[in-house]
């Protein structure tokens, strides 16, 4: 089969192809980046068509999408993803047929074309042996294309029209007939033909019918060899012109160059006069070469030396400079040069640096110890050194929270579609940046927050308009940066939350005793509870009560972030998740319990204060205390933790906060605050209660670093369970 | 020789826990290190008995005497630490990471033929048999050798058997707010 011929149709039985099982062997790091490739690609189609939607007239967008899925075509091609290419071929033409203006862009169009992007991305996976595609759906969808361009093609004038009346194609004045491309026609009649001048005018007339004909140059004086130059925007095929030629001259000497800004496509690199010259046998190289040594005006000193006529040199003019413009336009649209890294290339630099920085700490103390100035001065430049570089590590696995919303834009689509709801998706600050590893786990929670705005928040647009809310329900997904954090927020404006509802199904599912007194937030926070969900039915959208348990424990346990939920009735609910940077370095607090260390995560430190013996008596040691005109439970690192040692007179209290709850630690002493290169403490101790991670200090020994969430809510329950015994 | 004995037929690494001599195949060990300092991860089962810093890496490191059911046992000089390379699968994806075992000294490498190995006995050895891969015979000795990998992956069944506790705990939070 065509196993390296892109857009072929593939045929059935491969007689000795290149096949992806020898690909794979030899290739199997290409496939993956062409893979990745695609997938962005099939990404790029989705978002365009979806903004096409809002948009059916811009034909940019029409550009974009068939650009994308061009290279879909293509790429898949490269690696023997014959399958893929051929049905990207059959998307492609319809796509086409849209932005040459034959046929008019319909919903129905729209929904193809998304259907064929999930067949695609089905392809890919089946293609790399994860899973298999339904061939029937892809005939289906083919099948279903090429209803819609039968059907629309009877009334192709009329979308031409259309298209050309909201200006499709800016940047070409005058035409009037929906003009898909430009060609550049360098045409030198046979001597035959060139006598019959007639012929000849008859001939650029028929050309002028199928488009705009600007003639460039032409024969004037009967002196000058018969060139013709022309530029002719048409929508014809390119075989239509070269038939119009064939009309009136059996032998021409024809070149046709088609001038559509097509960025895509293969562009001839820029070509200087002499060499157009060459190829088309209008001069010898060894002429050129010597015209070239004399170095005068070239095109100038070809005409005196009677080498080439001026009409030839006139005509190769005008074909470098069309040339020389339509580079620029594609230039201009070539985006800014970026480097494609794997992942696990960064990941393994982030570790370097962070070696680099307990190694680097460790000086640091040496050179404390060493009290040699030059020493330190040496050090302290390496401090700041390393701290730059970890910054700049960490910057670059920085990534846009753009490219997470994006995603959701189909999903909100097709859902509101399903619940016959009409929601709108508003996106703010896509350009705030995230860690990617960040980014990564953040998708499945974000989905089911989504979810549950449209499921359960956005009423149905009957129900809207009765409680006097415009029909099209907003949901707004927006991230912006605070301090150490980034706030994520999913807002809708839909009903709110309904407390009493919530309330009666919490006491029903015995989550909370029945005359548990609560008050609002209280109430909102029991939907974050597992087996929590109020919708009345089950759809296949929510309502089984998994979910935002699951996001709740996503966020707090994965991404050491924190989950909030305020809502009012009858105006809407917002989720708010707030998370750190990055989860690679944070600034910790040391602090020492006997001879352990510990780093708490300063973002969450408010405050140390002492707490001695006789503090802790006055409160016959009931673990509170009184900060701030308000009495705060503590926790006892040395109790939590069980380590081994003498409780000093003298402790310390470290006043932290938690998801809005304010509790102290109580521990021997605060060493000061340290870079913490976060660890983590393998697969063995994912569970270790109350701890996230581990640290390597400057001495080489581990530190472990404390999930306050996490103490927090173990001694919580551990003093339930004692209570109630 | 049946096909599993010439599977089994290789270098083995002999140490000692309890007295008693056990043995893994060479190649599954990275390394063997002095005791260097244990921080302890509280709060979890005594044979998960902390973590090492190992040249940069946070290593977790098991007891496996404790392990293997026996009692504590005071560390002396001869104490060491076998580092091995397990592989682990998380999200799909299969990762090395290295662990290491707490034993009481460690001997030397023998040479096990396929023909010394005997199959494990149903019972007898008061271990999990699927903590066997077979008793390899020395001499007059018969010598244990684990299954390293059987091992761990019982320590990643433990590890799912506390996440189930974890659940139950936050529920036990939301009644807290009652």
């Amino acid at each position: 089969m065509g196993g390296r011929n892109v857009g072929e149709q593939a045929g059935p039985d491969p007689p000795h192809t290149w096949g992806i099982e020898e690909i794979d062997m030899a290739d199997a790091d290409f496939v993956k980046v062409v893979r990745e490739e695609v997938n962005e690609l099939l990404e790029e189609l989705e978002s365009s068509l979806l903004e096409l939607e809002e948009s059916p007239e811009d034909m940019k967008i029409v550009g974009r999408a068939f650009r994308a899925l061009h290279t879909v075509k293509g790429s898949a091609g490269m690696i023997g993803f014959d399958d893929i290419a051929s049905f990207a071929h059959h998307v492609e033409t319809a796509l086409d047929k849209v932005r040459n203006g034959e046929i008019g862009l319909s919903c129905e169009f729209v929904n193809l074309v998304l259907q064929s992007k999930d067949h695609l991305t089905l392809l890919l996976q089946s293609a790399c042996g994860e899973g298999e595609a339904d061939a029937g759906q892809g005939e289906m969808i083919v099948d279903g294309l090429n209803t819609l361009v039968t059907e629309s093609q009877g009334t192709g004038a009329d979308a031409a029209l259309q298209t050309e009346t909201t200006d499709c194609c800016p940047g070409r004045p005058g035409n009037e007939h929906g003009v898909a491309s430009s060609y550049y026609i360098h045409f030198l009649p046979s001597p035959a033909c060139a006598r019959q001048d007639r012929d000849l005018h008859e001939m650029s007339r028929c050309l002028g019918q199928l488009g705009e004909l600007t003639i460039l140059n032409r024969p004037e004086t009967d002196g000058d060899e018969p060139i013709w130059d022309m530029l002719l925007s048409t929508n014809e095929e390119l075989s239509a012109i070269r038939e119009v030629f064939a009309l009136y001259d059996n032998n021409p000497r024809l070149s046709i160059i088609s001038l559509t800004m097509n960025c895509e496509e293969e562009l001839p690199p820029h070509r200087k006069l002499g060499e157009i010259l060459l190829e088309r046998g209008d001069i010898s190289p060894k002429k050129l070469q010597d015209v070239l040594s004399r170095r005068k005006l070239f095109g100038e000193v070809l005409v005196e030396e009677n080498i080439v006529s001026r009409a030839r040199v006139d005509s190769a003019l005008a074909e470098q400079q069309l040339m020389t413009r339509k580079r620029e336009i594609c230039l201009k649209k070539t985006q800014t040069e970026n480097i494609r890294v794997s992942a696990e290339k960064l990941d393994h630099q982030v570790n370097l640096v962070g070696e680099l920085v307990v190694i680097q700490s460790r000086l640091s103390q040496l050179a404390l110890q060493i009290q040699e100035s030059e020493l330190q001065q040496a050090v302290q430049m390496l401090e700041r050194l390393s701290a730059e570089m970890r910054e700049n590590v960490l910057a670059v696995r920085m990534l846009p929270i753009g490219t997470t919303f994006n995603r959701f834009r189909r999903l909100v689509r097709d859902l509101s579609g399903e619940l016959g709801k009409e929601v709108e998706l508003v996106t703010r600050g896509e350009e705030t940046e995230l860690d990617k590893s960040v980014i990564d786990k953040l998708g499945d929670p974000l989905i089911h927050l989504i979810r549950n705005s449209l499921d359960h928040g956005i009423e149905s647009p009957e129900e809207r308009r009765a409680a006097g809310k415009s029909a099209r329900g907003t949901i707004t997904l927006s991230a912006s940066h605070s301090g150490a954090n980034v706030a994520i927020t999913v807002a809708d404006d839909g009903k709110g939350l309904d407390g009493d509802r919530i309330r009666e199904k919490a006491i029903s599912r015995g989550i909370v005793a029945a005359d548990a007194d609560l008050d609002g937030e209280r109430i909102f926070e029991l939907i974050f509870a597992p087996g929590m969900s109020t919708a009345e039915n089950v759809t296949n959208v929510s309502g089984r009560g998994v979910g935002m348990d699951v996001v709740k424990s996503t966020i707090e346990g994965k991404l050491k972030g924190a989950v909030a939920i305020a809502s009012c009735r009858g105006e809407g609910t917002t989720v708010t998740i707030t998370l750190p940077l990055t989860l690679a370095i944070i600034d910790g607090l040391l602090v020492q319990v006997s001879d352990a260390s510990f780093v708490l995560p300063l973002a969450q430190v408010e405050k140390c204060v002492e707490i001695s013996t006789e503090d802790v008596e006055r409160f016959h040691d009931r673990h509170v205390f009184p900060f701030d005109d308000q009495l705060i439970p503590y926790v006892r690192l040395r109790d939590f933790f069980m380590v081994p040692g003498r409780r000093p007179d003298l402790e310390q209290m470290v006043v932290v906060q938690h998801n809005k709850h304010r509790f102290g630690l109580v521990l021997d002493s605060v060493v000061g605050s340290h870079q913490t290169v976060i660890k983590s403490l393998g697969w063995v101790y994912r569970n270790a209660q109350g701890l996230s991670g581990s640290t390597i200090l400057g001495s080489g020994e581990v530190a472990l670093i404390i999930d306050l969430g996490g103490i927090f809510q173990s001694a919580l329950s551990e003093e339930q369970y004692a209570c109630q015994r | 020789m049946d096909e599993k004995s010439e599977v089994l037929g290789s270098q083995y690494l002999t140490f000692v826990l309890r007295e008693e001599h056990f043995a893994v195949e060479i190649f599954s060990v990275r390394e063997v290190i002095d005791v260097a300092t244990l921080t302890v991860i509280p709060r979890m089962p005594d044979y998960l008995c902390g973590v090492i810093n190992l040249r940069g890496n946070v290593v977790p490191v098991v007891d496996l005497g404790l392990k293997l059911g026996m009692a504590p046992f005071s560390r002396t000089v001869n104490t060491c630490i076998m580092i091995v390379e397990i592989e682990v699968e998380e999200r799909g994806q299969v990762e090395k990471m290295a662990m290491g075992m707490l034993t009481d000294s460690v001997l030397d490498v023998l040479d096990i033929k396929g023909e010394d190995v005997e199959n494990v006995p149903r019972m007898g050895t008061r271990i999990n048999t699927e903590f066997i891969k077979g008793m390899g015979r020395h001499g007059d000795k018969f010598i244990i050798l684990l299954h390293i990998a059987a091992i761990l992956a019982w320590e990643g069944r433990a590890v799912l058997h506390n996440l189930d506790q974890g659940v139950l705990q936050q529920e036990d939070v939301m009644n807290a707010f009652a």
